[in-house]
């Protein structure tokens, strides 16, 4: 973990006054007045090892990284594919826990400024305890969470505990969400809509979807209950920067990038051999100029929505 | 969606947002189809001409005299494809067909869920696609090819512990790609609502003959029910018709593997804790975080850490207890039914088998036992008779080597 440089030093407090939700939405809203999309990289904490994990993270931040996303590791990841799988039962195989998790994530923080994002699934949660575990996640720094097999109909008793603490609930939403249900998860979304480039599952493809600007044009419209916008931040297959520039000129607010990131730590530093210093520094190579390239692809590229300009963003 | 799918606090519909347009979509196909005359009448044609049903309630001789009641068997080992899986799949077939599906995908433990599939994908014109843990694979060959002979492509899955938990995570995730063409049927009453209602209407016939023909036959109605629990659907199936008929006792019958006290079971209601996986919220073998143990039985049917939340519920209420069988009962079990009655049962329902005959001196002599025997045991033939060769019976010249018969013994 040496061999890198926190962006911002410990004990920064540019954030400290803001709960994590409005620090989340206020980041997204940055980078857009930079005309530039959100990048959001996603690693499983503990991928291969907890130590490793955190390299990682160094060099993603320093790639540019706008906001980190991460998998707590789970035995049973129906929604991802192979690769995130594989990086689960690498993490669980090191003996990561829950626990751990939460300490890395508190690192995390007074390593960087940067927003963080949990994805989870819900039977790690409820193990802990809904309240214990926002108000955990919570003191860990962590602005949002979308656990992802619990959907509108099963989401009160998440969504209570969350904004108890001042988490952000992230929803999803793809091609195939009736114009009544986006609504409702419009209503119901914290942070930003985690759009989904195609219906399926994570991994990576050769191209985006053609349906996402479809989808991305409704999100996009102005939401009929007058509610300000939320930006729509595409994942699923993300994994080239002509993927980027394609998520981009659909019309996404940003895009997130799992398997992609995944692959390459799993490439330097696969289970089973000890992750030396030389790999570990080829890692974060490979890690902070794929980044790079994919911000650059986000660069110049964000427009705003139409008829949008008045209430973008602004906090009911 | 219509219903909420809960059963007190267990059920609901916990899956990814992707998922909801489908699982909403068949709710409805569901709730027009059980009120639709002319599903139920084809339903009812193909269960009785194509199926074979109703399977006969047998009053069994040497079960009574060894349990020391009246004791019947439900010969749900009869039915077409040897279990009663083929309830189900026949009518969830019919409900693709009906919405336009083409093709049916379904998850496989010991693969009689996935042969079940893929008879009622020949018979229905569908393709069919069947996720099978690698170490299933391995154990159920007769299945395997019996799906292929039925024109199924059978997918050997690698992942997690390679057995029936992955081959739902697996079928889950090719769902979500393949989700405008492909229809789940999911075997047993767990999964995301509505599955575990639709798969208990689906089975609920063998506890709506059961209470017909157990009033012919005996004048009465029986003192207690037992069968097998894994997921825990031919268990519902003979449970439903008489969850509001409280002087019934119903007996659930969990896998106990190498023993409650060892980690190598599979009896998730006696010593799991509620928890969430594969979409709905029921007992879970699992550990302090929440992360999934992988369960352990001698019979690949039962070898699931999650069971059904209705199940759950019917334990909480104290309307339905849970015993356990181990594995060595189980085999014990197998072998006595096939000389005692000329009935070579399945390995799951062989922990039934054998939690009856554990039950003997609770019961007085006009008390009526049905057991729930819930499939044939053809397909476990030769890893029965390594793990008796090894465990049970005298070493045989033409048996198993001995390595072999080490490394396939229950301790």
């Amino acid at each position: 973990m040496s061999e890198t440089h926190p962006t911002t030093p410990a004990g920064s407090t540019s954030a400290a006054k803001q709960t994590p939700g409005q620090r989340l939405s206020a980041t997204i809203e940055a980078v857009h007045d930079r005309g530039e999309g959100v990048f959001m990289p996603f690693v499983v904490i503990g991928d291969p090892d907890l130590e490793t994990s955190m390299a990682a993270v160094d060099a993603l931040v320093a790639g540019g990284a706008d906001v980190l996303e991460f998998g707590f590791p789970f035995s049973d990841p129906p929604a991802d594919g192979p690769v995130i799988q594989a990086a689960d039962l690498r993490a669980l195989a090191a003996g990561v826990t829950p626990s751990d998790c939460l300490r890395f994530l508190a690192e995390v923080k007074r390593r960087h400024d940067v927003p963080v994002v949990l994805l989870i699934y819900y039977n790690l949660i409820l193990q802990r305890g809904l309240d214990r575990f926002c108000a955990e996640a919570e003191a860990a720094g962590v602005d949002a969470v979308l656990a992802a097999d619990v959907p509108l109909e099963e989401l009160t008793p998440l969504e209570t505990a969350a904004a108890a603490h001042g988490v952000a609930n992230v929803l999803i939403a793809s091609a195939l969400t009736s114009a009544e249900r986006l609504a409702q998860i419009r209503a119901r979304c914290g942070g930003f809509l985690y759009t989904v480039a195609r219906v399926g599952i994570t991994g990576e493809q050769r191209a985006v979807s053609s349906s996402l600007s479809t989808v991305l044009d409704r999100l996009r419209a102005p939401d009929p209950s007058g509610r300000p916008r939320l930006p729509a931040l595409v994942g699923f297959g993300i994994s080239t920067p002509a993927h980027v520039s394609a998520a981009m000129a659909a019309g996404a607010d940003g895009v997130i990038c799992g398997s992609a990131i995944v692959r390459r730590i799993a490439e330097h530093c696969p289970a089973g051999s000890p992750p030396t210093a030389d790999r570990v520094a080829a890692m974060q190579r490979s890690l902070t100029d794929f980044v790079a390239a994919m911000k650059a692809a986000t660069q110049g590229a964000w427009r705003p929505p139409p008829q949008a300009s008045t209430n973008r963003h602004v906090q009911p | 969606m219509q219903l909420t799918g809960k059963f007190g606090p267990y059920g609901g519909c916990f899956v990814s947002e992707l998922l909801i347009p489908a699982l909403t979509e068949l709710e409805a196909a569901w709730l027009d189809a059980r009120d639709d005359d002319a599903f139920r009448a084809e339903l009812s044609h193909l269960l009785s001409q194509w199926a074979g049903r109703p399977t006969p309630l047998y009053a069994s001789p040497a079960l009574s005299a060894d349990i020391g009641c009246r004791v019947f068997l439900k010969r749900e080992d009869l039915l077409h494809g040897g279990a009663h899986k083929t309830n189900n799949t026949i009518a969830q077939a019919l409900l693709a067909k009906r919405m336009g599906r083409t093709r049916l995908i379904a998850e496989t433990g010991a693969g009689q869920h996935g042969v079940a599939t893929a008879m009622a994908g020949a018979l229905l014109g569908l393709q069919v696609k069947v996720f099978m843990g690698a170490k299933d694979v391995a154990r159920q060959q007769p299945n395997v090819r019996r799906m292929e002979l039925f024109g199924a492509e059978v997918v050997s899955v690698e992942a997690g512990s390679r057995s029936l938990k992955d081959a739902i995570n697996e079928t889950l995730r090719y769902w979500t790609e393949t989700v405008a063409d492909s229809f789940y049927v999911f075997g047993t009453v767990a999964g995301p609502h509505p599955y575990p209602s639709i798969v208990r209407d689906f089975q609920r016939i063998i506890g709506e003959e059961t209470r017909t023909q157990v009033l012919a036959q005996a004048g009465r109605l029986p003192t207690a029910i037992m069968a097998c629990v894994g997921g825990g659907s031919n268990a519902m199936g003979i449970f439903a018709d008489f969850v509001d008929t409280p002087d019934v006792l119903l007996i659930g019958v969990e896998p106990a593997g190498h023993g409650l006290d060892t980690d190598a079971h599979g009896a998730t209601l006696t010593k799991g804790r509620p928890g969430c996986v594969h979409g709905s919220i029921s007992y879970l073998l699992q550990d302090e975080a929440g992360q999934v143990l992988e369960a352990h039985s001698i019979s690949a049917g039962l070898d699931y850490p999650g069971v059904g939340p209705e199940h759950a519920w019917l334990k909480d209420q104290g309307r339905a207890t849970y015993e356990s069988a181990t594995d060595a009962e189980a085999l014990s079990a197998f072998a006595w039914l096939c000389r005692a009655e000329g009935i070579l049962p399945a390995l799951e329902s062989s922990h039934a088998i054998a939690a009856a005959r554990a039950s003997r001196g609770r019961w007085q002599a006009d008390d009526v036992l049905v057991v729930n025997l819930s499939g044939r045991g053809d397909k476990d033939l030769a890893h029965a008779m390594a793990a008796l060769d090894a465990d049970t019976l005298p070493p045989k010249e033409t048996g198993a080597s001995p390595s072999q018969r080490a490394s396939r013994s229950p301790s």
